[in-house]
């Protein structure tokens, strides 16, 4: 889960990382009572969960608590990338003498979170990689130990000469390090990490993700989830327990596994179709968890064709039989549905669906051929 | 022969007398498994099904059974608990089915399995199945067949799928191990590649990837390096977008890396034979074994 940039900012600020004041506003006049606050000229930044808000006109200059207020109310309620703005973040437009990067990021390849630092600052660090790697300095932390000191130190020195900068930043590398640990973050970010004209180091834009798998056991990071940042249908789906992705095309795709439904997803690609979605419905098989899968799917006007790919192993196909009988019977489903199923009680689910008058197909490849085709027939 | 599990395989399971851990157990002993013991805190003395005794620790089954495997099935927020706690039981071969694990409790468990000198298969994986031997975790025995291919996989149900099309086509498996969707596994492609290449049971090697990280393409460069025999390979998540993760936590495609095109690419310049879909393993791994 991405945290928008004021709560990042909240978590860092909290384990001392030091930042310019600043607040979050979701209404002009909030954004003006907080320019005037801070006094002298403001940034009014979206928070949205996507980059080049600057590009999309999301990020504002404003020199007077008038002006915040004019700024805020034309970037509240605009759209980047798809996503609407709800929250202004209003900060002071700083001084800047330097900028540079630091974040800390779980890394596959050594199963250790990987510290990144580098003096270029300011723009996106996947750029800076991909165009002068030799600019990044990175650094694999043992979590046995922790970050030690000579380490912050060195990382540190990657971004400064002056020994008071250097200390200042090697704290900053510590704060970091505990924010990604006590939060089971998968991403700490610090970009810009800025000096002013008389030398302090400062944090001026943060980004955390956190492992939705840890949710649990952060409840106050829970909360911060932001249902208006993302599409209904997939806040619909997590709360059915259903793993659901919305894509452009019109074929729509059930299927039980992430493998096996990236899989499906391609296959329909491959047959010259379009997936309308991604959706595991998980290994567990029950049929209420088909007839949301189903409501879900068939409110997606683009939705030509449904297929249902299910290979049974803990998956009971006779439960997902079930499952797609109990929908059709509670709401009318208006697109063809094609159904693969095999393993798993499987001769049983075969006979639920053709007392049902549905038929159900042995073959992947058959059953993606022939959705494909009924997609494009009803296009 | 087989990697990881043969006939020799005494397991413990713990968690099981759990929804999840009872209703496979059952499915692993009537498929041949040796489950010797099972552990359930507080349920220590009980037997399961009758005859399988269940324990309070996984110390005390190991020293009660002489177990050497162990498979967890217990909740996400207790499954680095129990992988710390089989390898500490010295546990050699620790198989974790749980999904949902948190990523930083891996951080913390992996360099304590290796201290211990074992191995841990998952989390959030199927589990591994030598045919006719040893079935460890979840994968549907029937549609597995004794042979000589081994297969290994990121994914559950995919897995099922191209074993199936093996079987079904007369080409039965070594051995076939889900090493797990999540960012960091205990064994990863590298690992069952190196146990395929030295067993000389296993005549080619199936690999079924997924978008994400760069595992594919490591093992791509190791297959070139130390691998003889014939390998073909799958990649799910081609028509995946950037930056969404797709079911499982290690399936996100990050900037431009972790993509299926780049490690096709990769796979193709390690030699090994690309399946555009699932059915194609039947007519490469023909191809390749003629050649």
């Amino acid at each position: 889960m991405n945290l928008h940039e004021y709560q990042a900012r909240e978590l860092l600020k909290a384990a001392g990382v030091p930042m310019f004041d600043g607040d979050v506003a979701s209404t002009p006049d909030e954004a003006e009572a907080i320019a005037r606050r801070l006094g002298g000229t403001v940034v009014v930044k979206a928070q949205v969960h996507s980059g080049g808000r600057g590009k999309a006109g999301g990020v504002k200059l404003a020199k007077t608590p008038a002006e915040a207020k004019e700024h805020a109310a034309k970037i509240l309620g605009m759209q980047i990338k798809g996503l609407t703005v709800y929250k202004v973040l209003v900060v002071p437009a700083a001084e800047i003498a330097t900028e540079s990067y630091a974040g800390l990021i779980l890394d596959r390849e050594t199963q250790r979170p990987v510290f990144m630092v580098s003096a270029a600052g300011g723009m996106d660090i996947e750029e800076v990689a991909a165009t002068t790697p030799e600019k990044i300095v990175k650094f694999a932390v043992d979590p046995l130990y922790g970050l030690l000191p000579h380490q912050a130190m060195t990382l540190a020195y990657v971004l400064y000469q002056d020994v008071k900068q250097v200390r200042a930043a090697a704290q900053i590398m510590q704060q970091i390090y505990r924010v990604f640990m006590d939060n089971d973050a998968t991403l700490v970010e610090i970009n810009p990490l800025v000096t002013t004209p008389d030398g302090q180091v400062l944090a001026l834009d943060a980004k955390v993700s956190i492992d939705d798998n840890a949710l649990d056991r952060h409840p106050n990071l829970a909360a911060m989830r932001d249902e208006t940042a993302e599409d209904p249908s997939e806040v619909e789906a997590r709360k059915a327990n259903l793993t659901f992705i919305k894509l452009d095309g019109d074929v729509g795709c059930v299927v039980n596994g992430a493998g096996l439904a990236m899989a499906t997803m391609d296959l329909v690609k491959y047959y010259g179709g379009e997936p309308a979605n991604f959706l595991d419905i998980g290994g567990s098989s029950n049929p209420e968890k088909v007839v949301n899968a189903l409501k879900i799917i068939t409110r997606d006007p683009n939705v030509k064709a449904i297929l249902f790919n299910i290979f049974g192993g803990i998956t009971r196909t006779d439960d997902v039989a079930n499952g797609i009988v109990t929908a059709t019977q509670q709401f009318k489903v208006n697109v063809p549905i094609v159904i693969r199923l095999t393993g798993t009680n499987e001769k049983e689910a075969v006979r639920i669906l053709e007392a049902a008058g549905m038929k159900a197909l042995n073959d992947m490849d058959e059953a993606v051929e022939q959705v494909v085709r009924l997609a494009k027939e009803a296009a | 022969m087989s990697i990881f599990i043969d006939k020799s395989t005494k397991l413990v399971v713990q968690g099981i007398t759990g929804r999840d851990g009872s209703f496979h157990t059952r499915q692993m002993m009537a498929y041949g498994t040796r489950v010797v013991a099972g552990v359930t805190p507080g349920k220590g003395g009980q037997k399961f099904e009758g005859q399988v005794p269940v324990y309070n620790t996984v110390a005390e089954a190991v020293q009660e059974t002489g177990a050497n495997t162990s498979v967890i099935y217990v909740p996400p927020a207790g499954a680095a608990g129990a992988i710390f706690e089989a390898a500490d039981a010295g546990i050699k071969l620790v198989v974790c089915i749980t999904e949902g694990v948190p990523v930083d409790d891996m951080l913390k468990v992996m360099p304590f399995i290796r201290s211990r000198g074992a191995r841990l298969i998952g989390p959030n994986c199927p589990g591994l199945i030598s045919p006719g031997k040893s079935k460890v975790g979840i994968i549907p025995g029937n549609i597995c067949t004794p042979g000589r291919i081994g297969l290994v996989s990121r994914s559950g149900t995919l897995t099922y799928e191209v074993v199936n099309h093996l079987t079904k086509n007369g080409m039965g498996q070594s051995t076939c191990v889900g090493i797990g969707g999540d960012p960091i596994v205990g064994t990863n492609f590298i690992d069952c590649l190196r146990a395929f290449q030295d067993d000389p049971e296993t005549e080619a090697i199936v690999m079924m990837g997924e978008i994400g990280g760069t595992a594919e393409q490591d093992a791509a460069e190791f297959v070139k390096q130390h691998v003889t025999k014939p390998v073909v390979g799958f990649i799910a998540g081609q028509t995946a977008p950037p930056g969404r993760r797709m079911g499982h936590a290690g399936a996100i495609i990050s900037g431009s890396s972790g993509t299926a095109a780049e490690k096709m690419a990769a796979f193709e310049a390690a030699g090994i034979g690309v399946m555009k879909r699932p059915v194609d393993v039947v007519a490469l791994l023909k191809a390749k074994l003629k050649g």
